[in-house]
């Protein structure tokens, strides 16, 4: 994309913020001009969530200045915010579930026929235009509720474009998109700027941001860092500039020694919460000292197969065995104590109490043995100590052991988890979405203590949606589709490709090949509980989105993308809470 | 610092609750005393300071007619008397306010501390006329464990039906306090009257009753219900099971998942909180040595303003007890001085549960920032998602 150079849309300069004990934001400057795509790169805990609230007008910049079309303005709150032209599309939707599209695109910017009633044919008439002029067939009947996410981030987008919004700002929008949804936002995305709006997209996923940002703009410790162009950079050269270091994207996993089978899993079913089956008769060993990573699309029957092994959720048949003892059916609790520890994917609903010191989050599965428990009485001198230590020991930042998990960076949490479950003395390892939603930096460390712990001779199911995680550190990579296991590969020897299209088939052969070309989208759609009819219609209207002659040949398109995709995840936000009052 | 940080962050909006309630309250004061012939502004400061010393024996006002001077005078004496009645009246506040907050901690919402304490009551009045002849220590053992365990299986019920079927436990115990209340009376009224008394009631509990240990009439109760404070502490920051419990109050999938069993510590929350206000209702009872078939007590109810007041910490739950307590035995000499009808104290009351539940609101008018360890996030959660969003 060429971009001619003109007057800026929105510039900030010289924001600087400080809450008690850090400076957020210092002396900041970000200029955005018109019809460009700018990512703002950084770490949980950058500072980029801080200067997108100071310019939403949820915060006030203790210095700097805000200029719009070269006027210095004072941003007084959201409101003032989306009167002058910026909108905000959250990570976590805005929506009211159980309201229609045109209901939830009403709220807060009513259209009426007269001082009483909404003027419901003219918004939606609007509400649909505006949908055809950027590439997607919207119907405004529908209810929030019954979209998948990908088309409920659209509502949010056609919420800020109806309120004529000509400066969106996109928080991590990909965080919880399967790739081909991501594939359309992207398209939707480039076909706004190419109207004139500017966009600021926030992320940490580095290929993301080279593949649709015009510019990037790096912040690390509130501070900008550095300014790239797509063309002159690399996803290595953004992360030394996010992390401060270099950092290994892809961690040496040396060489395993694998030994008997640790944890077995024979003729394994599950059912879901609506009583279907999601796991069909699994059968799969995980030896000691190996790493077997389970790849597939979300919603294939990874969660229930995870919850089945941790005791959260009871097989209807089949037999689990750990280090040769049977643990079918058995409890957490159980299982903790034959030696199975897991990081859970939702950390927030699982893996932590939020609202809890970071001490006592850290003893959460061990409050009860000694030297946390002393009969029936919590040791604290003992879990203050461990606390100390696994801060240390795992790079856990925070400022001290007694704040509550909520106010740590994803990131942090997740460390804080990690550092709990590897602390045990332990048999088998489940990791269910280790790095989801964290930035390169903890994701590298976090890989690295994975490899320890299969080096010291854990059996590791690693279950992730990002392909790239499973194609790094497995030792074997089993590929879940519809609840089977439809193939078991070696993972060093694995390749990318054949990975993906069995992820999204179910099949390796020269049909599936042919297949993929036409049936991707209903196979990325499995797990996004769609609205058949609206999917069907993404399938038709994708193309139509890329319509430059940069984006021709979207057919050509959507097979690689598809192989290489299906990855990324559902996520999870990383709380900046100094950000969150 | 941090300490006094911490403690102005957790008590200042309770402390802005009472202060708007007293403020709202002159207003009621000053608009009954038409009553007394004519609009009297200064009666609201008569009518506080009789309050005051009702409940403290401390003066610190001279009223002769229309004018009023400022006096400070202590006596040892009245002192003594005014605030053993305080804390006769503040025990059994205590204990039902535990029954509340520690049910907050659990993530449960306990309406039911009314029946409860009924039962509590009726248990500890009939083991205790079946005990009445044994020796004062062995009886009085014996009656007040009995109340205990009587208002513990009254709220096992509650418990077991949320942890089994996911009855949610506010309307579960709402109907249990309608279900204790008459069936009791028609126990009273029949099986268990005796003959002698104008009015119906059951055995004297004998040597059961509890003894006077503090000025006019401080029972012993004071002391149960001082002893449960540290108890309830301990219990709920200092055992690995009050962990339990908060965990599965904060967070029951991460409860499970750590292994703990979220539908039997419901169920040990609920009988926890029913064994404190059975507890009430045995002081209560013990106390005046019988159960009256007419036995209309609040403090099941006002339990829950004491929890919410002390924001569910035991220590917080023993100041707003004594608060409310205060309340309750100054009302009389308040009554008598100011002719300010005692009404006013539930009215007062009432004034402060409306304002915490409005803490959002209060904190918007004041400008406080919501502290990120204010501990009471949890348990407002708990008020509010009691009615609509129940998540058995």
């Amino acid at each position: 994309m060429t971009q001619t150079v003109s007057a800026p849309a929105l510039e900030m300069r010289g924001i600087t913020k400080r809450y008690p004990g850090v400076v957020a934001n210092d002396g900041i400057d970000l200029e955005i001009r018109p019809g460009e795509i700018h990512a703002l790169l950084g770490e949980n805990g950058a500072g980029k969530s801080t200067l997108m609230n100071i310019l939403y007008g949820l915060a006030t910049p203790d210095e700097g200045e805000i200029l719009l079309d070269g006027t210095a303005v004072t941003i007084k709150g959201p409101s003032d915010a989306i009167a002058r032209g910026i909108s905000m599309v959250h990570q976590h939707f805005m929506l009211v579930p159980v309201l229609s599209v045109a209901d939830n695109i009403l709220l807060g910017e009513e259209t009426m026929a007269n001082p009483i009633f909404l003027d419901q044919k003219e918004a939606r008439r609007r509400i649909v235009e505006l949908g055809n002029r950027f590439g997607f067939e919207i119907d405004p009947d529908a209810k929030v509720e019954t979209l998948s996410v990908g088309w409920q981030q659209r509502v949010e987008i056609l919420k800020a474009l109806y309120r004529e919004a000509r400066i969106l700002v996109l928080d991590e929008p990909t965080a919880v998109l399967t790739p081909q949804e991501t594939e359309e936002i992207f398209a939707v995305l480039k076909r706004l700027a190419a109207e004139g709006h500017s966009i600021i997209f926030i992320s940490h996923k580095l290929y993301e941001v080279l593949e649709i940002a015009d510019r990037i703009t790096v912040i690390r410790r509130g501070k900008v860092v550095g300014q790239r162009l797509p063309a002159e950079t690399d996803e290595d050269d953004l992360a030394a500039l996010m992390v401060g270091r270099n950092v290994q994207l892809v961690v040496d996993r040396g060489e395993s020694h694998p030994q008997g089978p640790e944890l077995t899993v024979q003729d394994l079913r599950v059912l879901d919460d609506r009583g279907n089956e999601a796991v069909k008769g699994l059968t799969f060993d995980v030896r000691a000292g190996e790493i077997l990573g389970i790849a597939g699309v979300a919603g294939n029957g990874q969660d229930e197969l995870v919850e089945a092994l941790t005791g959260l959720r009871k097989p209807t048949s089949g037999r689990v065995a750990l280090g040769g003892t049977d643990v079918t059916g058995v409890g957490p609790r159980a299982l903790q104590n034959a030696g199975m520890s897991f990081v859970p994917g939702d950390r927030h609903r699982f893996g932590l109490v939020l609202t809890f010191p970071l001490e006592d989050n850290l003893v959460l599965t061990q409050y009860d043995e000694k030297p946390y428990a002393r009969g029936p009485f919590r040791n604290d001198g003992a879990i203050r100590d461990w606390a100390a230590r696994a801060i240390q020991e795992y790079d856990i930042r925070t400022p001290s052991a007694n704040v509550t998990a909520g106010t740590l960076s994803g990131g942090n949490q997740q460390k804080a988890i990690v550092a709990r479950e590897f602390s045990r003395d332990l048999r088998a390892l489940v990791l269910d979405q280790p790095t989801r939603g964290l930035d390169v930096g903890s994701i590298e460390f976090i890989h690295r203590r994975v490899i320890a712990k299969r080096d010291a001779g854990a059996a590791i199911l690693l279950v992730s949606a990002e392909l790239d995680e499973v194609m790094e550190l497995s030792d074997r990579i089993a590929v879940m589709y519809r609840g089977e296991i439809v193939a078991l590969l070696d993972g060093p020897t694995a390749e990318r490709e054949e990975v993906g299209l069995l992820m999204a088939t179910g099949r390796r052969d020269a049909e599936a090949l042919a297949a993929a070309a036409t049936s991707m989208t209903a196979a990325a759609e499995i797990g996004a509980k769609p609205v058949e009819s609206v999917a069907a219609t993404v399938a038709t209207e994708t193309p139509a989105a890329g319509g430059g002659p940069a984006e021709a040949a979207p057919e050509n398109e959507s097979a690689p993308s598809a192989a290489e995709g299906v990855a990324p995840p559902a996520s999870d936000d990383a709380p900046e809470r100094e950000d969150a009052e | 610092m941090s300490f006094v940080r911490r403690a102005y962050a957790i008590s200042i909006v309770p402390i802005i609750a009472i202060f708007l309630a007293l403020l709202l309250g002159s207003v009621l004061i000053i608009i009954s005393s038409v009553i007394q012939g004519k609009l009297n502004f200064a009666l609201p400061l008569v009518a506080y300071e009789s309050l005051f010393q009702g409940a403290t024996g401390i003066s610190f006002l001279d009223v002769k007619g229309q004018t009023i001077t400022f006096a400070f005078t202590f006596d040892p004496e009245r002192s003594y008397r005014a605030l053993s009645a305080t804390m006769q009246a503040a025990a059994p506040l205590v204990l039902t306010g535990l029954a509340v907050g520690v049910g907050f901690k659990g993530g449960l919402f306990n309406i039911g501390g009314t029946g409860q304490v009924l039962v509590g009551g009726f248990t500890a009045a009939l083991v205790g006329a079946a005990v009445a002849t044994q020796p004062a220590p062995i009886a009085i053992t014996i009656a007040v464990a009995a109340g205990a365990l009587g208002g513990a299986l009254y709220g096992f019920i509650p418990g077991a039906l949320k942890a089994f079927t996911g009855a949610h436990e506010v309307v579960v115990t709402i109907m249990l306090n309608s279900l204790a209340a008459f069936v009791i009376v028609g126990l009273v009224n029949d099986i268990f009257k005796i003959t002698g008394p104008t009015f119906a009631r059951t055995a004297d509990v004998g040597n059961a009753t509890l003894p006077v240990i503090l000025g006019r009439d401080g029972s012993l109760g004071i002391l149960i219900a001082l002893v449960c404070v540290p108890i309830a502490y301990v219990l709920i920051y200092r055992t690995t099971l009050g962990f339990e419990i908060r965990t599965v109050g904060e967070n029951p999938s991460a409860a499970r998942y750590a292994g703990m069993s979220p539908r039997s510590l419901i169920i040990l929350t609920m009988s926890l909180c029913g064994l404190f206000a059975g507890l009430a209702g045995a002081i209560v009872i013990l106390g005046q040595g019988y159960y009256p078939a007419v036995f209309g007590t609040t403090i099941g109810f006002t339990g829950i303003t004491v929890a919410l007041l002390g924001r569910a910490h035991p220590v917080g739950i023993l100041l707003a007890a004594l608060l409310l307590g205060g309340m309750e035995a100054g009302a009389p000499a308040m009554q008598i001085t100011a002719k300010v009808p005692a009404e006013i104290i539930g009215v007062i009351q009432g004034l402060i549960l409306l304002f915490l539940a409005a803490e959002v609101l209060i904190r918007s008018t004041f400008r406080i920032r919501a502290g990120r360890d204010t501990p009471t996030a949890a348990e407002l959660t708990t008020v509010s998602a009691s009615y609509g969003s129940g998540q058995a």
